[in-house]
């Protein structure tokens, strides 16, 4: 569990980047931030592995204040994964999914033959792991990114903007595999985005963000579907324009199929039998 | 080129490098206090502009004294400067002494800038994320300098250490004005003589010990070159580096 305590971000240059911030991240769940650009979001997320100092308040990691801990360590205990993934450009695959293991003194052989494994748990082909990282596609590296990010075996996993800078069906495939790996390792992860519907995807939790890291609204994505809390959500996740309210239709000559409508009555599927989608088994 | 024949020939004649041959030969211990000048002065300079470079480049602290202050030091003459320290260290110090610490400290001074700017700059030149996903993985500062910065920028710290080396080689020629030995001595002592193959000859010896450890350089280059920051194909890899330290001719021009 992460609990943030009233924390606040002003940088040097008087910059309020977060005001007075207090939330419980849970463990083993998905929080998703989401909000506009420069709203506080990445300074929020990297408060958690201190590469920002709050300038107030206090955050703890299973009630334990991360200001008494070392920096370094916390830091190894921590996965990161950023949006331009920034493996070491002069190390190989291999090397670059050990890097924390390895300053972690495990052993060489040791480090590069979990970090094998793991090219496979983020569905890399092994004959990757000699070449560096240039050689690699945008997604490829963004892979290897979360490999690395795992190789620790953190239990927190803190993301930000990792799929930002792919192309949008690679973007879905990574989304997609990583709904996989959480539902096999259930780490707490913190994932930062600005697009909503990645974030209803992946998140157990959404916040979504006003400038100044002010929680807009925080809850479960049906819960923010069903009852936006205020117009700045509505327009957020596009309901003001009546594209998340979806109703059933039933025309003629359509020889008894359900349509499923938006708000301004377009088609956008069709009911398959009737039936609910199974619900996702949480982790 | 009769003039360049006949230089050369000096130079090949095997009497000229008989040991205990008449001042200033033979050519071997010239040469040799040539080499031993350039090296001392090299490593004090690595010494304080290296650690300093780095420094500055990893911290970003102090930038703007570097690109004045070495400007500055560029500006010296080595030559003037030299006088300047053997009248200073003549009154404090030994007849014998005060000679080699002036032309060390001039040399030092003149490789200095070169040296610093390729090690700061090759810090500089490393990308911020790569080091701030470094830092986030949870390596110290001194992990990253060490294990990212460094083997990021070495091939501008070499480019530095490479200018800086065929300065002070072309430059302890000097070292004769200030009593001393090196190959200077052997154009010194021509100009006294009026001995065109002595001073040829010397200028010669100068210019092609510069040229072969230019090529040890190159060579060092090539066998550091940091693998995955090129294509891995090490025709191109030598290309880029071999030109970056000059400047670049406008494209489309
Ligand atoms: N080092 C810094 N110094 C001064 N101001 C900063 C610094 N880092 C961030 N800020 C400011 O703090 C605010 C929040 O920045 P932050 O990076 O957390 O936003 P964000 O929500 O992650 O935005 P984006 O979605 O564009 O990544 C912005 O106004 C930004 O300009
Ligand atoms: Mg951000």
């Amino acid at each position: 569990m992460i609990e943030f305590e009233s924390v606040s971000k002003r940088f040097e240059d008087g910059t309020v980047a977060v005001e007075d911030f207090s939330f419980v991240l849970p463990s083993h769940k998905t929080t998703v931030f989401v909000g506009s650009s420069g709203c506080g979001k990445t300074t929020l997320l990297r408060m958690i592995n201190r590469m920002i100092e709050p300038s107030s308040g206090r955050i703890t990691i299973d009630g334990v204040d991360i200001a008494g801990r070392n920096k370094v360590e916390l830091r190894r205990s921590i996965g990161y994964v950023l949006q331009a993934a920034g493996l070491l450009p002069h190390r190989k695959v291999v090397d670059n999914v050990a890097t924390v293991p390895l300053l972690q003194g495990v052993s060489k052989t040791e480090a590069r033959g979990r970090a094998l494994d793991l090219l496979d748990t983020v569905g890399l082909d092994r004959a990757l792991a000699k070449r560096y990282p240039r050689q690699l596609s945008g997604g490829q590296q963004q892979r290897v990114g979360v490999a690395r990010a795992l190789a620790s075996d953190p239990n927190i996993l803190l993301m930000d903007e990792p799929f930002g800078a792919v192309d949008p069906i690679v973007r879905a495939d990574l989304q997609a595999e990583l709904n996989r790996l959480q539902r096999e390792l259930g780490k707490t992860i913190v994932f930062v985005t600005h697009d909503i519907d990645e974030a209803f995807l992946l998140a157990d939790q959404v916040v979504i963000f006003r400038k100044g890291g002010i929680i807009a609204q925080a809850g479960t994505p049906a819960q923010i579907l069903a009852e936006p809390a205020d117009d700045f959500v509505a327009s957020f996740i596009g309901a003001d324009k009546g594209k998340r309210t979806l109703h059933l239709q039933q025309r003629e000559g359509d020889e008894g199929l359900t349509l499923v409508v938006d708000g301004d009555g377009r088609p956008i599927g069709v009911l398959r039998d009737g039936t609910l989608e199974p619900e996702v088994p949480g982790p | 080129m009769d003039l360049i024949l006949s230089a050369l020939g000096w130079i090949f004649d095997p009497a000229h490098w008989e040991s205990g041959s008449r001042s200033p030969l033979p050519i071997q211990d010239r040469l040799l206090e040539h080499l031993r000048y350039t090296a001392g002065s090299l490593v004090i300079a690595a010494a304080i502009a290296l650690p300093l470079g780095f420094y500055i480049g990893h911290t970003g602290r102090g930038r703007q004294f570097v690109i004045s202050f070495t400007g500055a030091m560029r500006a010296l003459p080595t030559l003037g400067l030299l006088y300047f320290l053997l009248m200073v260290f003549g009154y404090w110090l030994s007849f014998d002494t005060a000679p080699i610490v002036g032309a060390t400290i001039s040399f030092v001074i003149l490789a200095i800038p070169s040296m610093l700017a390729g090690a700061y700059a090759g810090l500089e030149s490393v990308d911020r994320q790569t080091i701030d996903a470094a830092r986030a993985n949870g390596m110290t500062e001194w992990q990253i300098l060490s294990r990212v910065e460094i083997p990021l920028a070495l091939p501008l710290i070499l480019g530095g250490l490479r200018a800086a080396t065929l300065q002070v080689i072309a430059t302890v020629t000097i070292a004769s004005y200030a009593g001393l030995g090196g190959l200077g001595r052997i154009i010194t002592s021509g100009i006294g003589l009026n001995d065109y193959d002595l001073i040829l000859g010397g200028a010669l010896l100068v210019t092609g010990l510069a040229l072969f450890v230019d090529a040890l350089f190159a060579l060092a280059q090539r066998l550091t070159a940091t693998p995955g920051l090129t294509e891995n194909h090490p025709a191109a890899r030598r290309r880029t580096i071999k030109r970056s330290p000059r400047p670049r001719a406008p494209e489309n021009a």
